[in-house]
């Protein structure tokens, strides 16, 4: 289970709305334990690219720096399919580089972003639920 | 002519390398550039082969190696020197589609 500030959870979406039209794309940092998210990093598509999206390595570096120095640790990432399903691509499972981490995609198809979270490991895909936390904490239930 | 002396390199392990390496976060090695520091990894830590490198001994796509705070694909790659006191780290290559 993926728990998410509902801050977090805004700054995520905003992130991804205002990359279009490419793939917008970054790192949440936590506790791995727990999987509740308590920074997200917004950072550049390498790719610069409406069909992929790499990481900039520098972004990544920094983050990992960041979440190190505070006594978190990078725990997921997430991108923005901007004209397709909230659900892996084929290249997201081939390129998954962790199998602890949460894999969160937010589909910008349609006019309400839909965001949902996975867990892949060994080209295996398993939807887990996203909770956002607030003062009315919504639970999106798989 | 000149003399390079290996200095003893920090090498920072993302999470997902760690149990290759004990369940240590940083390990220190020696070496004057990258190449060396990892084949030098490689060599205490046969495991991480195939992260790193590929069969021809370039740099693995889906890893990134930073030397303090430059990614070495933009430098000289695994010709990037290294000294004593540098801090090298590796990173998976975050990308998908």
């Amino acid at each position: 289970m993926l728990r998410l500030p509902r801050v977090l959870y805004l700054q995520m979406v905003a992130h991804c709305i205002t990359g279009l039209p490419d793939e917008a794309c970054g790192l949440l940092a936590g506790d791995a334990r727990t999987g509740v998210v308590a920074r997200c990093y917004p950072t550049r598509n390498a790719a610069a690219s409406a069909r992929v999206y790499t990481v900039d390595s520098r972004d990544l570096l920094h983050a990992d720096r960041d979440a190190e120095r505070d006594g978190l640790q990078l725990i997921g990432v997430f991108h923005s399919h901007t004209h397709t399903d909230a659900y892996p691509s084929p290249t997201d499972v081939d390129q998954a580089p962790d199998p602890e981490w949460h894999y969160v995609v937010v589909s910008l198809r349609d006019t309400h972003p839909v965001v949902r979270s996975y867990r892949i490991a060994g080209g295996r895909i398993d939807e887990e639920s996203v909770v956002v936390l607030g003062e009315a904490a919504v639970a999106i239930a798989v | 002519m000149a003399v390079t002396v290996a200095g003893a390199i920090e090498v920072r392990l993302p999470t997902v390398l760690r149990s290759q390496a004990g369940g240590k976060a940083t390990v220190s090695v020696r070496g004057a550039t990258v190449g060396d520091v990892l084949h030098e990894l490689v060599a205490q830590f046969p495991g991480m082969h195939g992260q790193l490198l590929n069969e021809d001994g370039s740099l693995h796509r889906f890893v990134n190696v930073y030397v303090n705070d430059d990614d070495v694909r933009y430098l000289l790659a695994l010709d990037t020197p290294v000294k004593e006191g540098d801090e090298v780290s590796l990173l998976p290559a975050v990308a998908g589609g």
